[in-house]
């Protein structure tokens, strides 16, 4: 791999490399969208992460991705409806990493039941934008008996974001005191919580509709426009997802993420350099929250039915094994790591199944169904070999004692700027 | 209320069988925390494994057509016996491949890669039941032919819920009496005090904590067995819930002391019994039993929130 590491440092050859891989990689993908969908997401995730390693123009890459992202992919989807969804799950789960690498992987606060917040953002849309709400509430929606019309999803995308924040606030609060592992189990049972909350909360007042779910839930629309295809809902996860991205990297180092970073290394240290601990934890929960709120929507109207089963403890662990897998506080990881175990979820997995089946071995051996075992074995092995991720966040380190050794006179030697 | 008196005892006795399978899971969880000060998640599969170990060999018995013929106290035993070696034997290799590398490493690490270990076994585990039987869920033959023992009062009880009380009891006191008298039970107090100072003191600190990976799965893969005979059914998610309430109950003793998670199992069982028997009522049957794991949990939080070092612990309030 080393030639290609040189190619890609090559401030001559590496813009060429990433235009002719990323031509040839979109051209492939049209043809494969058809038969060969694994290599489609290969194809994918290698070009995206050349463009992420490559020494080259940030327009050019920039614009190589942009061509992927917001043309090869919406293409091939008009032929291969499959491809499309599981790229509406990518951009989801980009998301979704991105949140709970806030929480994790910045803050340093193992959450274990991030998929609530998720649930969150989804039934608070789908209750109201569905038959649901005028069950219970049959007198404010009297004239509405398929609940609110789509136009109303942009209203609720800022009441579901801020529905998971308060979540996030609502279970960041008792548990602000407690340390890494003890918070874990507490996150943990939240998450169960709010599961089974919303599996029994059909009595005494049928709120959730319980295990058999709420459907159909209204698509979005715009100016009366419906956006009910799958592509508007891969372009208004896609936006959302660069919203995250932003907004994240942005904050990574701003005071709030260095704040967060002082704390998860040494809090004692941190709140002795005036860090205040119980705000910064509190905006770790409802930022990571507010992300996993927005995305739960987008995963609703893509569903148009949820029910409990789809946020169960396993949910909240494949987006642990995303993070764990790109790396803990690695915006490239996470991104890199929803890719790949979305990819495996439901696209490797099914189709080595499917092709294991010419083999005729027991239905035991599905190998579709051994999702919480590859993702045990990741957790249990990226943290035995490879504990930083595939993308190791980039730290900025100070070498004191370069800085030391320069200066003419020994430490200290930072007056007053300004002074 | 009246309703609620008349159902006292048996929901007492539901809680307090529960509430020993919470207590000798809790047990695993506090031993290792008190060594380790870290959280065992997969000791939670481990009692998922035990119970089985315990369903397949009384399942081997009965194929064989020996269980009919064999006094079911001795089945009882060799189920357990073979149950806490293995299950034993486990906890001790899942320490060697998965925590033990990451000693001294960040507090998330050995967590995540617990999580990981619990999440493996429970997957390995719906594989291989599902490729014997075709099906995860695995029926437990029926043992002592649901006798029952007279009570005072005109109560009854299952011969099984009387022999799980009482084989519970025997194993708490057995390993009572080897932490507090053994040699080894000794090092492994010191070992918990204070791990460096007792590796100067000439304790071998790796095997200490080897054995109490030991004896805490052991203890854990007891408590399944005696689930599977008392429960009659075993699938690979019986542990999951249970291994937060058995946490729970943990913490609710206060971690790292063994009578208290005897105590916490015991009490947690008997309020998550008592609960959901009474809201069940309160609410006319509207809410009940399926809100009792939002009580467990409920509670795990109060209890962390105004009493982190639980009923018998000391402050730990610095270490947490």
């Amino acid at each position: 791999m080393n030639w290609l590491s040189r190619l890609l440092h090559d401030p001559r050859r590496a813009p060429i490399f990433l235009i002719a891989y990323t031509v040839a990689a979109s051209v492939l993908m049209y043809i494969f969208a058809l038969n060969f969908e694994t290599w489609f997401f290969v194809l994918l995730l290698t070009s995206l992460l050349f463009l992420h390693l490559g020494n080259a123009n940030r327009w050019l890459k920039l614009g190589l991705a942009a061509l992927v992202i917001a043309v090869v992919i919406p293409l091939t989807g008009q032929e291969n409806g499959a491809l499309l969804n599981v790229s509406i799950m990518i951009c989801i789960n980009i998301a979704l990493a991105l949140g709970l690498n806030v929480v994790v992987g910045f803050a340093g606060l193992l959450d274990l039941g991030y998929v609530a917040f998720f649930a969150t953002g989804a039934y608070v849309y789908s209750i109201f934008a569905s038959p649901q709400a005028p069950r219970f509430l049959p007198h404010l929606f009297e004239n509405l008996p398929m609940g609110l019309p789509g136009d109303y999803f942009w209203l609720f995308l800022p009441v579901a974001v801020f529905a998971a924040a308060g979540a996030g606030i609502a279970l960041g609060l008792p548990v602000l005191r407690l340390r890494g592992d003890y918070l874990a189990i507490v996150t943990l049972g939240f998450g169960e919580i709010v599961r089974i909350l919303a599996n029994n909360l059909d009595k005494p007042l049928n709120i959730t509709n319980g295990p058999q779910g709420i459907t159909p839930i209204a698509k979005p629309a715009l100016f009366g426009i419906s956006l009910g295809k799958p592509v508007h809902f891969y372009f208004i996860g896609l936006v959302l997802m660069l919203i995250a991205i932003t907004l994240i990297r942005r904050v990574e180092n701003s005071r709030i993420g260095r704040a967060w970073a002082a704390m998860r290394e040494d809090d004692v240290a941190a709140r002795a350099m005036g860090v205040p601990l119980v705000k910064m934890k509190l905006m770790a929960f409802a930022t990571g929250a507010a992300f996993a709120g927005a995305m739960g929507m987008v995963f609703a109207v893509k569903q148009t039915f949820i029910n409990p089963e789809s946020f169960t403890f396993m949910e909240s662990i494949a987006i642990l094994a995303m993070v764990i897998l790109g790396g803990l506080g690695s915006i490239p990881g996470a991104i890199i790591g929803a890719v790949t175990v979305t990819v495996l979820r439901m696209q490797v997995l099914t189709e080595l199944a499917n092709w294991l089946t010419q083999f005729h071995l027991p239905p035991a051996l599905n190998l579709a169904k051994y999702q919480p075992l590859i993702f045990g074995l990741i957790l249990i092995i990226m943290m035995r070999y490879r504990r930083h991720g595939l993308l190791p966040a980039r730290r900025h380190f100070v070498d004191i004692d370069a800085l030391t050794a320069d200066s003419p006179e020994p430490a200290p030697t930072a007056p007053a700027r300004g002074a | 209320m009246a309703e609620f008196v008349h159902l006292l005892p048996q929901v007492t006795i539901d809680g307090l069988l529960l509430g020993f399978v919470y207590a000798m899971v809790a047990i695993g969880y506090t031993m290792v925390y008190g060594v380790l000060e870290f959280i065992n998640f997969a000791h939670s599969e481990i009692f998922m494994v035990g119970a089985f170990i315990g369903a397949e060999l009384f399942l081997i018995l009965k194929k064989a057509g020996i269980l009919s013929g064999m006094p079911h106290i001795l089945v009882l035993v060799l189920g357990l016996l073979a149950a806490m070696l293995i299950t034993g034997l486990l906890g001790v290799l899942i320490e060697k491949v998965a925590y033990r590398p990451l000693r001294g490493a960040p507090r998330l690490v050995p967590l995540i890669a617990a999580i990981g270990v619990s999440f493996f076994l429970q997957d390995f585990m719906r594989a291989v039941a599902t490729t014997i039987h075709g099906n995860f869920v695995t029926g437990v033959p029926e043992l002592f032919n649901r006798q029952m023992v007279p009570l005072p009062g005109g109560l009854t009880m299952s011969v099984k819920a009387v022999l799980l009380i009482v084989s519970a009891l025997i194993m708490m006191a057995a390993l009572t009496l080897f932490v507090q008298r053994s040699r080894s039970g000794k090092a492994m107090r010191a070992v918990a005090q204070d791990m460096t100072t007792a590796g100067l003191m000439g304790i071998n600190t790796d095997q200490i904590i080897t054995l109490t990976f030991f004896v805490g799965a052991a203890m854990g893969g007891a408590a399944g067995t005696l689930f599977a005979v008392q429960y009659t059914a075993v699938d690979p998610y019986i542990g999951f819930i249970l291994g937060i309430k058995a946490f729970t109950a943990a913490v609710f003793g206060g971690i790292g002391k063994l009578p208290g998670a005897v105590l916490g199992g015991v009490l947690l069982g008997i309020f998550e019994s008592y609960g959901s028997a009474f809201m069940s009522l309160a609410t006319k049957g509207a809410m009940g039993a399926e809100y009792k794991d939002v009580l467990a949990f409920a509670l795990l939080i109060l209890i962390l929130i105004f009493k982190p070092s639980g009923l018998l612990g000391q402050d730990v309030s610095d270490k947490a």
